[in-house]
């Protein structure tokens, strides 16, 4: 789903208060400059993180999900991003079997001091979207029209598919 | 003795310390065979045990949570229990398995599709087939035939966490390899991104929000509240669009993933057939991978996402 101006895409970051949130914010006090793509979700901890906040924002147009906490060893709550990166992996090998494409998700480890760093994870990400394009709307009518692409009723196995997670 | 007479003598005995004894009985023809609860010596008459339990019980036993209960298990079903022992869902001193070893259990829809029958009066099993009488007249089919598909490639046929054994274990019927090699897997691993999403949008497009699938898991159990019913956080709306059923899914597959045994409950109970055992097998793979870890085998171990390593050797720090 695109934005109003439709140059831009949704993309909504999870991130972790102590380390990622203050990386992003030392990246603006540092006047780097970055794409404005993404939409920030200032959460306490990636441990907070449920999988399905991510899964969630891709169905209801979100075009990409990004994660980023403290490093490990670096956690706030000593532990929370070893949790965090356990479900976020399974959750990124779940992608491609629903037939979204993995690299619409990414998990990282920022650290505050790090405002290059942010820069640099952010436009690269912003840019991979812009090149995977819009995420599949999930629209009710949309449905129909998959079940032509299967040859289902009709057995319209050539119309041309609707750009997909690819 | 032969294994039912052996198995309601061991309820026998057990049934003075119990609340109740989980089991199955005849059913309203002789393909079912419904959950039967057995309080009393003289519901002992009605017990059965075949291929026909189709049922897994451990399904019950979050509801039966204070009650001394019996439970009676096939291979499959003990995987449920052991789970919910690992997370204390259950306490193992209030709970007395019966094991029973399991050759398959029957896949009722097979069978609609194999012969024409209308209500089954009476069913035996001569090695290797299946004879049914209905009405006046008696048709068979091969047993392998009209077995579900799990039990075709089920490599845990007997429970590994017991307090009575009946009878002789059984051997698998496939080696852990071929257990893992499944064609609906290979079929939705060979589609493409955009013929994946098509794949689950028709499918998802028929779910119904009956949630037999949740209803009838024995691990999808949210003590509180279920996401699907809560209203605050308000995850899902009552419209019945795709994207609402498929968020649906995500639910049950993400919050099964490292705990489904894989006793494929969901996908027997769906009213309209959607294959959402895929979407867990899948998991089940990944956390196989990641983790070399399978749920439901052993009631000492922790789930993978339950816990975690400093150093995890399998995943690696992706750089954009």
């Amino acid at each position: 789903m695109s934005d109003v101006g439709g140059k831009e895409l949704r993309i909504i970051g999870f991130l972790c208060n102590w380390c990622s949130y203050g990386g992003a914010d030392a990246a603006g006090v540092g006047r780097f400059s970055q794409p404005t793509d993404l939409r920030i979700i200032r959460m306490p901890c990636t441990g907070r993180v449920d999988p399905l906040f991510v899964l969630k924002a891709l169905v209801s147009g979100a075009d990409g999900v990004l994660v980023s906490g403290c490093h490990p060893r670096d956690c706030h709550y000593s532990e929370g991003n070893y949790y965090a990166r356990r479900r976020l992996e399974v959750l990124k090998r779940l992608l491609p079997m629903l037939g979204i494409h993995e690299d619409r998700f990414h998990y990282t480890w920022v650290s505050a001091s790090e405002g290059a760093r942010w820069q640099q994870v952010v436009t690269r990400f912003t840019e991979r979207i812009h090149e995977l394009g819009p995420m599949d709307s999930l629209d009710p009518e949309l449905a129909v029209c998959a079940i032509r692409e299967l040859g289902g009723e009709n057995g319209q196995a050539d119309q041309p598919a609707p750009a997909s997670g690819e | 003795m032969s294994q039912l007479t052996e198995l309601k003598e061991a309820i026998r005995k057990a049934l003075p310390d119990l609340d109740l004894v989980l089991g199955w009985r005849e059913g309203y023809d002789a393909l079912h065979a419904p959950p039967y609860h057995i309080r009393r010596q003289e519901d002992l008459e009605h017990l059965v045990f075949g291929p026909m339990c189709v049922n897994n019980l451990a399904s019950q036993l979050m509801h039966l949570r204070g009650k001394k209960v019996g439970i009676i298990v096939k291979g499959c079903d003990a995987r449920s229990v052991v789970e919910l022992l690992q997370e204390k869902i259950v306490n193992r001193e209030s709970l007395v398995i019966f094991a029973m070893p399991c050759k398959g259990v029957l896949d009722v829809k097979k069978i609609r599709r194999a012969l024409d029958i209308d209500h089954a009066r009476e069913v035996h099993f001569h090695n290797g087939t299946i004879e049914i009488t209905s009405g006046d007249k008696t048709s068979s089919v091969e047993l392998k035939d009209v077995l579900a598909d799990k039990c075709l490639r089920c490599h845990y046929p007997n429970a590994t966490e017991y307090d009575h054994f009946i009878g002789e274990p059984v051997e698998p019927r496939v080696s852990a390899e071929e257990a893992a090699a499944d064609p609906a897997m290979e079929e939705l691993a060979g589609m493409d991104l955009t013929e994946r999403f098509a794949f689950w949008k028709t499918h998802m497009n028929r779910c119904l929000r009956c949630y037999a699938c949740r209803n009838s898991c024995p691990l999808c159990f949210c003590r509180d509240v279920c996401l699907a019913d809560s209203r605050d956080p308000h995850w899902q709306s009552q419209e019945t669009s795709v994207r609402e059923k498929w968020m649906f899914q995500m639910i049950h597959a993400m919050h099964l993933a490292g705990r489904c045994t894989q006793c494929g409950e969901c996908e027997r109970a769906c009213p309209v057939g959607i294959p959402i055992l895929l979407l867990k097998k899948h998991l089940n793979a990944v956390v196989k991978d990641l983790f070399n870890y399978e749920a439901g085998i052993d009631p000492t171990a922790t789930p993978p996402l339950f816990t975690f390593k400093v150093e995890e050797e399998n995943i690696k720090e992706i750089e954009l």
